[in-house]
């Protein structure tokens, strides 16, 4: 039998100090019965050793402006699990999302409903 | 995919075994996952030969800072030239299934030392503080050359103390202003730790709980009396103190044959433990038969009495 909870590391790039875009989002997933593990502020190396060492089914960035931040963490994951997918939030403006999109990672900005951003984790992690 | 589970995990055994993170790492996700998992692992830990980590296990109430206290102690644990694990168990909501775990957000900045690795592992509905699958975790990490092993429970109360059976020494972290010396001799906490670590020391009510505690750790009649520490998790006040006291605690322990003897009641108490799941287990099953659902109308409707149907279903087990 298999007990398939699926975890998501939840991780802010840079300098940045607003928690509650993440920490709301994190509780719609944990509502959905995701397992959510939280890293807060993480340098993109913290990034890639908790993806590889809690062997998450899903990283969601949040985002804070810091774009060359975020797309360096993103190209150390994708590196390290190429399976792995990522999805990202935050205020990221429309000509970053472009580009974060091309690197196959799913925008979601601000605006965006929690239902949308659980809808793409259960997609995403294969749950549906 | 889980028709090749023990083939899978042949191979990811022996990748863990030499050092490969990623290996391991999905062997503890297999383990959480699925249930046939365990016994495969277990069969093929148990013809490897023995290599007992070190296990130092922290608990103690939601908050004191176990968290930080254990990032705290990272680079003490490290200097020793130990590749050390983290083991950090948070709970599972009840109602949704899903999980916040959030004790490494507090443990951050490790990543460069390739001597740290850290897990988090959500309670999935077991009541001992721990997850169901935390002793089999335990000895993948040792597979996988991790030879000091940091367990954090979840924020307990009283009576969640598993810890005790999988542990090679307990830490159990308070706070000032704690609780009075009624709290420090009720039933649980006090009677299990081997180190006991005041934790935010520069808050006010220090003094009157390192009594109180001092008080109540004075009657215990254990052969090695466990030891006080004072830190500051997040300036590192005390932290290094605190390391070296769990090293000499434990080798006093040791001398005095206490590991030993811990290490002999492990196998029985946790026997005993997965008996009970496996009973209950068994029980659930068989009230979704259609006799078992027969059983609880009759219950319901007064027919039969809860001992009455207790020993017809253990017949059936």
């Amino acid at each position: 039998m298999s007990q398939a909870q699926k975890r998501i590391l939840m991780a802010k790039t840079g300098l940045d100090g607003h928690w509650r875009g993440p920490t709301i989002v994190a509780r719609a997933l944990r509502d959905a019965g995701f397992e959510v593990i939280m890293i807060g502020m993480a340098s993109t190396d913290d990034i890639l050793s908790a993806a590889v060492d809690e062997d998450v089914d899903l990283v969601g960035l949040n985002i804070g402006g810091h774009i060359d931040v975020a797309k360096r963490a993103i190209a150390l994951v994708q590196s390290t699990r190429p399976d792995l997918p990522i999805f990202a939030g935050g205020t990221i403006p429309p000509h970053a999302a472009k580009d974060l999109e091309a690197l196959g990672v799913e925008v979601y900005p601000p605006g965006s409903q929690l239902s949308d951003i659980v809808d793409a984790a259960e997609r995403l992690t294969g749950r549906k | 995919m889980t028709n090749d589970l023990p083939s899978q995990i042949t191979a990811l055994l022996k990748r863990a075994g030499e050092e490969d993170r990623p290996a391991l790492a999905r062997l503890l996700s297999l383990l959480e996952r699925e249930t046939a998992a365990e016994a495969i692992i277990r069969r093929e830990l148990d013809s490897a030969p023995e290599n007992s980590p070190f296990v130092v296990g922290f608990t103690g109430a939601p908050g004191a800072g176990k968290s930080s206290l254990i990032n705290a102690l990272l680079p003490d644990a490290c200097d020793s030239g130990s590749r050390v694990a983290v083991l950090a168990v948070d709970p599972s909501s009840p109602v949704s299934g899903g999980a916040l775990l959030g004790d490494r957000v507090r443990m951050q900045g490790h990543s460069q030392g390739q001597n740290v690795f850290i897990r988090s592992m959500a309670s999935r509905g077991d009541s001992g503080g721990l997850t169901r699958i935390t002793e089999t975790a335990i000895r993948l990490l040792a597979h996988g050359g991790w030879n000091h092993i940091l367990v954090e429970t979840l924020g307990i109360g009283q009576v969640e103390l598993d810890i005790v059976n999988l542990a090679t020494t307990v830490v159990v972290v308070l706070t000032p202003g704690w609780g009075d010396s009624f709290q420090a001799n009720k039933a649980g906490l006090t009677e299990v730790g081997d180190v006991f670590v005041i934790n935010k020391a520069d808050k006010e009510g220090l003094n009157q709980t390192r009594v109180d505690l001092q008080d109540s750790l004075a009657l215990l009649s254990t052969p090695i009396s466990p030891e006080i520490a004072e830190t500051v998790a997040t300036t590192g006040q005390g932290v290094s103190e605190l390391w070296q006291m769990i090293h000499n605690q434990t080798a006093a322990m040791t001398d005095a044959g206490l590991i030993n003897q811990r290490r002999s009641l492990r196998g029985r108490k946790l026997l005993e433990k997965a008996m009970l799941r496996h009973i209950e287990s068994q029980a659930k099953d068989f009230f979704t038969t259609k006799e078992g659902e027969a059983l609880l109308e009759d219950i319901s409707q007064g027919k039969v009495t809860f001992e009455e149907a207790i020993n017809h279903v253990v017949t059936k087990l």
